[in-house]
């Protein structure tokens, strides 16, 4: 009874571990139970129950109600298909113009609105791309085909690579120095000479198209959100879900509105890229300190004013940070949107993997790499960098890059003109290197991946058998021999447990969706997946962070590290997992513990770091050991920061065991997979998608939920 | 209505979900710690008062006093709960957005606390914010910005940015961009408390010499007791937001009226507050020394000529009239007695 009191919290823990296992025990896996089945699939079978809600009937198989509920929401996604199906083809049918056939045509409403969105898009994206890669289908939208037929002169050239790449030099001059200038010139170089040119500008075509778009209707709507708490509380909400979708899920719904190809994955971008441009613009307007608000309006500034000219600058770098947010999220889209049709690196990427090319996909993901540390660092530079007084500059010294830069135009234009005689027979080396002309490795780096299989290939074996019969097979079953009223009342007993009746009926609500959706047992198994990569990582990055805590250089390249192997789009963590463990559960397991051991070790490193010196001093004067400090004080403050990083990792182990379908998983990834290219499949996508993302939220619910406790508790924020 | 430049009649700032209800019900009597059981804050609470023309008020109290709250009531920062606040006669409460704007590009200016300057602008850009704001031409609106940084001796220093000045150099700009568009009424936030103390001296008596040119009708806040008597034609104390004592310093020194005021006045050196006519007798036929004095004159300055005095000292008005006369014990009495035990 003593102990009761002492430890309230330990008791109700355990309790809960009592009733779950119990509930585990005392219900029996039915006879008729298979993992494959245990879902309402949409094939027919004469051993499936219906029913119909909605209008909508709904197959599944049958169990007791404790191991499995039925899937209510079954309806959901054919339901949201059905309306996404009504929307465009049916609603509001409406006369239009028709430039082709010059009459009235028919159409609905919602159809009509894509499709001129759509129209857009493509001629932005075709604009830009003409600009880099030369064309003249702009040059078609202002006038006809006849018109080019007749006037052959017209065709846009594109820019030649040695503009570009000056073009970049300069940038990077301008933006951080020499460092940046060096960095930027040798990654344009490396893209051209390795005739990944015309890929990586129809990628960054993309992101040219996208980033300002998304830029702008974020910043909007931040502003907005900052302005009015209805529309924050309208946008939070949908922000949260934004943030721990996989981006994977929505290209779904977005190919059944938009269709396939450039345009529908700039759309889908930008759907994915507002939300963190979002949040970081309302950061950045809290942030404004109220006294220089109040020297606004002193000054006599209306609301517009006040806005543009106090707010929205003095925000500058939190919004330049999203600015930077929205960049790499384009720009990982940019890979990934490849599933729907974008063009470019992604393309490339997904082609070579598809063929088990792993030297071209490795050229292609190094390419990828190497443009997303320079945008990135591009970016950041563009959000740290200070103005300086232009006012008593001489002519030279202001309009120095841009002079610069005319200069690089005319010579890298004389330069083109000259290869178009100098290589009158083969390709203009000074404008474009094509992409079979290059220098390519890709032969030697496929050797090197059949020599490891040679050479390795029983221990590779070994492990990969072992792995998966001894660890993974047996955490899978136990997994899935979990009955779904268990389940539940374990997540939501631990919800009443952290956060009292508030978290619980908000865990319920999300849990209970996933139950009640038709995917409980995939969502059982991302779920082992995830769980695996989460236990790993945890553990990996909490000791290099540790270790690397010790010291402050380790400390610094651990960082720097983590940055650089987060701007990599996920996508590309495939590709050298594939080489050594081919295609198997194992690959994407790595992958995941890879990439979601970025944040368990960044957290680590800055929790352990925000620990205050005084708090060291007084240790140190106390008489600890290394050791006696790190545990009795450094881990105690840290802790909360780093279960931060766990909720982190969690939410990219998720994103990662989505993305390993592509390998081949049997998780909600493949049925995502599936739906992209299934008639019907919006619906499911996007239920799916919410699948993932409540999984997320479940997990950040009661870790964050429990951090603001523990925080208030320790007197930290 | 009077010359007053700024009037207040029986404000209430109370902040809160349901605060003007239970002021109602209240009917002018506020009692700070029911309302908070209620879930309001008192920030101001019955606050009457009036500054005329070219007078500074010093607003004096505690961090949570409510003085912040009552300048941001009458700057109209945010609005306050129930009461009047005339500002040159023109009901403020009543002005509409664009009607507030006006006032506020032509009639005042604020000094903040943490300085708020933009920025993102340089020293002059930011002293000609307010006049850009208000559609000055730029040619204009930086020339004038200009005489500004000469009025505060930041010449020189006109392209820095806020980031590469000290605080003090800080406050300087923040002081030039108030003053920039020829407010009639200054407020100032707490100007100097964010500054060091040989700073914050200095920069007092720069405020001065400022003010001695300017004549402005002023409202400044401070936390700072010493400061509020240096710099103070009269100083309203506040608690609890409550107004406990305005009036002039020497006043306020002498006779304290609560006893929270008088925790204030205790540590005070008053040669250093009061003046001649504060301790000055009535004139009477004794016999006077040679000696005479100001009225006007802070006793810290004269206390050593007349205690070098065997008989009382006359003191004279501006014409030299005597109007009083003072004896040495008097001055005694007034620096060394009269302090904590028998005030």
């Amino acid at each position: 009874m003593e102990l009761l009191k002492k430890y309230p919290k330990l008791f109700q823990w355990l309790f809960l571990l009592i009733v779950f296992f119990a509930l585990c025990f005392s219900i029996d896996v039915p006879e008729t139970y298979k993992f494959i089945r245990g879902q309402a699939e949409f094939i027919k079978d004469p051993n499936q129950s219906t029913y119909t809600l909605f209008g909508k009937e709904v197959r599944y198989y049958a169990f007791d109600v404790l191991w499995r509920l039925p899937p209510l929401l079954g309806w959901l996604p054919i339901w949201v298909n059905d309306s996404l199906f009504f929307l465009l083809n049916e609603w509001m049918p409406m006369e239009f113009w028709n430039e082709d056939t010059q009459e009235f045509k028919t159409r609905p409403l919602v159809l009509q609105i894509t499709r001129n969105i759509t129209a857009f898009m493509t001629f932005l994206i075709e604009l830009i791309r003409e600009i880099l890669l030369g064309g003249v289908k702009t040059v078609v939208a202002f006038s006809s085909w006849d018109w080019i037929d007749k006037n052959p002169w017209a065709e846009l050239p594109g820019l030649p690579w040695t503009i570009v790449t000056a073009g970049a030099v300069i940038l990077g001059y301008k933006l951080s120095g020499k460092g940046l200038a060096i960095f930027a010139g040798l990654v344009m170089i490396y893209i051209s000479v390795f005739g990944q040119w015309k890929p990586s500008m129809q990628t960054l075509s993309f992101i040219l198209v996208a980033a300002p778009l998304s830029f702008i209707f974020g910043l909007t709507l931040g502003v907005m959100a900052y302005k009015s708490k209805r529309v924050e509380k309208a946008l939070y909400p949908i922000l949260l879900v934004m943030q721990t979708m996989p981006q994977y899920a929505v290209l779904v719904p977005a190919m059944v509105l938009f269709g396939i190809g450039d345009h529908a994955a700039v759309i889908i971008t930008m759907v994915v890229a507002i939300p963190p441009m979002i949040l970081l613009t309302l950061l950045g307007l809290r942030a404004v300190s109220s006294e220089v608000i109040e020297a606004g309006k002193m000054s006599g500034c209306n609301n517009w004013q006040l806005m543009t000219k106090v707010l929205i600058p003095t925000a500058r770098r939190d919004i330049l940070i999203g600015v930077n947010q929205v960049i790499m999220v384009c720009f990982s889209m940019a890979v990934i949107a490849a599933f729907i049709g974008a063009k470019g690196l992604g393309w490339n990427l997904l082609l070579a993997l598809n063929q088990l090319n792993i030297g071209l996909a490795l050229e292609a993901g190094l390419c990828i790499s190497m443009i997303a540390i320079l945008l990135d660092k591009m970016s950041l530079a563009w959000a740290n960098k200070q103005e300086d007084y232009f006012g008593n500059l001489t002519f030279f010294q202001r309009y120095k890059n841009t002079l610069f830069f005319a200069g690089a135009v005319l010579i890298g234009a004389i330069l083109a003109y000259a290869g178009s005689f100098l290589f009158k027979d083969s390709f203009n080396y000074f404008s474009e290197i094509p992409h079979n002309k290059g220098i390519s490795f890709a032969d030697f780096w496929n050797k090197g991946v059949d020599w490891i299989w040679d050479t390795f290939f029983q221990t590779l074996k070994i492990f990969n058998t072992w792995l998966i019969t001894e660890v993974l097979q047996p955490m899978r079953a136990l997994y899935l021999r979990m009955p779904a009223v268990a389940t539940v009342v374990l997540v939501v007993g631990a919800g009443y447990i952290i956060g009292g009746i508030r978290s619980a009926l908000v865990t319920a609500g999300l849990v209970l969706f996933i139950a009640l959706s038709p995917w409980w047992d995939r969502a059982l198994v991302t779920t082992y997946m995830a769980t695996f990569g989460v236990i790993a990582s945890c553990t990996i990055g909490l000791t290099v962070g540790t270790l690397c805590q010790q010291n402050q250089y380790t400390t610094k390249f651990m960082l720097a590290v983590c940055d650089i192997f987060q701007t990599f789009p996920s996508f590309v963590y495939l590709i050298p997992v594939m080489m050594l463990f081919g295609i198997t559960d194992t690959s994407v397991l790595i992958a995941v513990i890879v990439y979601a051991t970025i944040p368990a070790t960044r957290y680590t490193i800055e929790g352990l770091r925000s620990v205050p010196t005084a708090l060291h001093d007084a240790a140190s004067m106390s008489g600890v050991t290394k050791l006696q400090r790190l545990i009795n004080i450094e881990f105690p403050i840290a802790f909360p920061h780093m279960m931060l990083g766990v909720n982190q990792t969690i939410v990219f182990a998720l994103f990662m065991v989505i993305i390993g379908a592509f390998i081949g998983t049997e998780d909600l990834g493949q049925y995502i997979l599936k739906a992209l290219s299934d008639k019907a499949g919006g619906g499911k996508g996007l239920i799916l998608g919410i699948c993932v993302a409540f999984i997320a939220l479940i997990f950040d619910n009661l870790i964050r939920t429990w951090v603001q406790k523990r925080k208030k508790h320790l007197g930290i924020d | 209505m009077t010359d007053a430049v700024i009037k207040c009649d029986s404000v209430y700032k109370i902040f809160g979900a349901n605060a003007k209800k239970m002021l109602q019900e209240a009917n002018g009597n506020v009692d700070a710690k029911a309302f908070q059981k209620m879930g309001c804050i008192v920030g101001v609470n019955n606050a009457s008062f009036e500054v005329s023309k070219g007078e500074m008020l010093v607003v004096m109290g505690l961090s949570g006093s409510g003085k912040s709250t009552l300048l941001r009531c009458i700057s109209r920062l945010t609005d306050a709960t129930d009461g009047k606040i005339y500002i040159e006669g023109q009901d403020l409460l009543s002005l509409k957005n664009k009607e507030l704007i006006e006032l506020r590009r032509n009639k005042m200016g604020m000094v903040f606390q943490s300085f708020a300057l933009l920025p993102h602008k340089t020293v002059l850009e930011n002293i000609a914010f307010p006049l850009q704001i208000k559609g000055i031409k730029t040619e204009d609106s930086i020339k004038k910005a200009m005489d500004m940084v000469k009025l505060v001796g930041l010449e020189g220093r006109e392209n820095y940015f806020p980031r590469e000045l000290s605080g003090g150099q800080q406050q300087r700009v923040g002081i030039a961009r108030s003053l920039a568009v020829e407010p009639d009424i200054w407020f100032l936030d707490e100007p100097f408390s964010a500054l060091d103390p040989l700073i914050r001296k200095e920069m007092q008596d720069e405020f001065l010499r400022l003010q001695e040119k300017l004549k402005k009708t002023i409202m400044f806040i401070t936390h700072d007791f010493d400061e509020a008597l240096k710099l103070a034609d009269r100083i309203a104390i506040m608690k609890d937001g409550i107004i406990e004592q305005l009036d002039t310093p020497a006043k306020i020194v002498l006779n304290p009226a609560t006893e929270y005021v008088k925790k204030f006045t205790e540590e005070v050196p008053r040669e250093k507050v009061l003046k001649i006519e504060d301790v000055m007798e009535k004139p009477n036929k004794e016999n006077l020394s040679d000696l005479k004095v100001s009225k006007d004159e802070i006793i810290e300055n004269v206390a050593e000529k007349i205690l070098t005095q065997e008989k009382s000292v006359a003191v004279t008005d501006e014409n030299n009239k005597i109007v009083g006369t003072v004896r040495p014990s008097k001055i005694i009495h007034t620096v060394f007695g009269g302090r904590k035990n028998n005030g």
